[in-house]
């Protein structure tokens, strides 16, 4: 058997004159936690509507744990769950309704399966008589998980769960993701958040319908081809734009207190970026060479990307 | 009042809010001024009570009791003079997708009563500074997120507010639009309007000059970045978002 559940060949989606998707290529190893990193609109909910067999790709071939997405979409659709970016669960039907229709759709039961949700459901368990359409943003997350997983898929696809998610909640969700991971589930994640990367085995970054990069995290910030310092000094927006025409600078780019400086390699050091801010009139500035995060080579990649 | 005395009020005074539904006390007694000029981030968990006192601010929600002042208006009796003077962006809706740019712009002037060649002008210029003054009669659905929500940050303050409202502007934005992004607000508010804004961005509370975080309808830290670093001993914002709405009860 192979070692990949999903195996994506040179997929492509147009939509008119957008080219949603250009050529796709990637594979899922059995039992990982898969981040697709980008923004809205670099098309990851095009690419999950095409593996979860929603949508026709227009060229290319993709495969999930054998079944192909287009032949074999029936089989294929017992073993996917799928949690769309969109609450899509039935608004007037309680919490417990819901849980019980989608276990029914899949020939299953609540009980059959419900050791794999206990863990989640048991948080929205006191709101089971409660209609979908009445509970609160993180409920409605946890109710969407929980009716995805009922029929305990081999493969969970999931478009952006913790978007405008406060960060406790967002943490929370990815200790689930993490708990079920060990369960042996295969889980695909789609997140505009580049600091959630950390918590995926691999990452693709992806914007405006390609693939920048596919590795683990640490090989992707490994990757970086610039030296990085870190800039913390007065007047940030004006060193920040005075910094990205210094010698041997790349780019500079606000990072929370920070300004984070890209530059070739060994053209300069911390000493002499702090004398240039100095001569700029910020006295006291703290600069030190520091290793990149997904963000810095997000967007270096981008930049790239674009010219 | 003389001019001067204008000029130092704060832009929000907030004394004592509190907003009550039923049995359930949404915003307890919350008490904040926002200076003129300064960027405000407005931090909370989700159904931590941030919505309900951003409504009562830009007057669409009466408080339960308190003073509150938003442009030296009174939230209780004077609230379509406070829609005059603020502007209002969020992440969901702004721009009507099925007209032009221009359209938007002449649109949401007319609402604010400016007059067709203020609106023209003001429409040029922000285009112009955009650098897609040849997009001047696309349709905004045919333009890409980064592009519109810098469009919506542009028309939200076209009549030049005292106040601007951003609500999670830049949820989905790419990082570098959302950087861009946070310039045009630095350069807003060096302009001498305020910015109230909310977001899910850690790294963007850094960005404020004072942050606020509430955890179940209170305000239970106010202060600029560095002094909550220092304050709760933290690395970062992230840090102490999370040291302080983990003890949320009112979690959603």
């Amino acid at each position: 058997m192979s070692e990949f559940s999903v195996e994506c060949r040179d997929i492509s989606k147009r939509y008119g004159a957008t080219q949603a998707l250009n050529q796709l290529s990637f594979s899922v190893k059995k039992g990982e936690i898969f981040g697709f990193i980008g923004p809205d609109g670099a098309g990851k909910t095009s690419l999950f509507r095409i593996l979860t067999t929603l949508l026709l790709p227009d060229g290319g071939s993709a495969s999930i744990e054998g079944l192909d997405v287009v032949n074999d979409y029936r089989a294929l659709r017992k073993i996917l769950g799928y949690m769309p970016g969109r609450f899509s669960l039935y608004q007037d039907l309680t919490v417990e309704e819901n849980l019980r229709f989608f276990a029914g759709i899949f020939n299953s039961d609540i009980n059959e399966n419900y050791p794999l949700i206990a863990d989640i459901y048991n948080q929205i368990a006191p709101f089971a008589s409660r209609r979908a359409g009445k509970l609160s943003g993180g409920m409605k997350q946890k109710l969407a998980l929980s009716c995805a997983l009922i029929h305990k898929p081999v493969v969970l696809i999931l478009d952006e769960p913790t978007t405008g998610v406060d960060a406790v909640s967002r943490r929370e969700f990815w200790e689930m993701l993490i708990r079920l991971k060990k369960e042996g589930i295969t889980i695909l994640v789609a997140t505009p958040y580049m600091d959630e990367a950390g918590l995926c085995d691999r990452v693709a970054l992806i914007q405006h319908g390609k693939i920048l990069a596919t590795d683990t995290p640490e090989a992707i910030t490994k990757s970086f081809r610039w030296d990085l310092f870190k800039i913390k000094s007065a007047g940030k927006l004006e060193v920040m734009r005075a910094l990205a025409t210094f010698n041997g600078i790349h780019s500079a780019d606000m990072f929370g207190e920070f300004i984070h400086a890209s530059a070739t390699p060994g053209a300069t050091n911390a000493g002499e970026i702090s004398r240039f801010i100095t001569s700029l009139g910020f006295e006291n500035a703290e600069v030190e060479a520091a290793s990149p995060d997904i963000e810095d080579c997000f967007i270096d990649l981008m930049s790239h990307d674009n010219h | 009042m003389t001019t001067t005395e204008l000029a130092d009020r704060p832009v929000i005074m907030a004394e004592n809010l509190v907003k009550r539904f039923g049995s359930f006390v949404a915003n307890d007694h919350l008490n904040f001024n926002v200076e003129k000029g300064e960027i405000f981030g407005f931090l909370g968990a989700n159904g931590a009570g941030k919505t309900t006192a951003i409504r009562i601010l830009c007057g669409l929600s009466k408080p339960t009791s308190g003073k509150i002042m938003v442009a030296g208006y009174d939230v209780y009796t004077q609230t379509e003079k406070i829609k005059k003077h603020i502007g209002y962006m969020s992440q969901r809706f702004s721009l009507y997708e099925d007209l032009t740019i221009a359209e938007n712009f002449r649109f949401y002037g007319g609402i604010y009563e400016m007059r067709p060649q203020n609106i023209k002008q003001v429409t040029a210029e922000m285009l112009s500074k955009l650098e897609i003054s040849n997009l001047a009669n696309t349709i905004i659905a045919s333009l890409p997120l980064g592009i519109r929500q810098k469009l919506a940050f542009s028309v939200a303050i076209m009549h030049r507010p005292e106040i601007v409202f951003l609500d999670e502007p830049t949820g989905g934005v790419d990082p570098i639009t959302r950087r861009q992004f946070w310039e045009m607000i630095y350069e807003a508010a060096a302009s001498g309007i305020t910015v109230f804004v909310t977001t899910h961005y850690m790294d963007e509370a850094e960005y404020c000059d004072r942050v606020s975080i509430m955890v179940d309808g209170r305000i239970e830290a106010l202060d600029t970045p560095a002094n909550l670093r220092k304050t709760y001993n933290a690395a970062g914002m992230n840090e102490v978002f999370l040291m302080l709405a983990r003890k949320a009860k009112n979690t959603d």
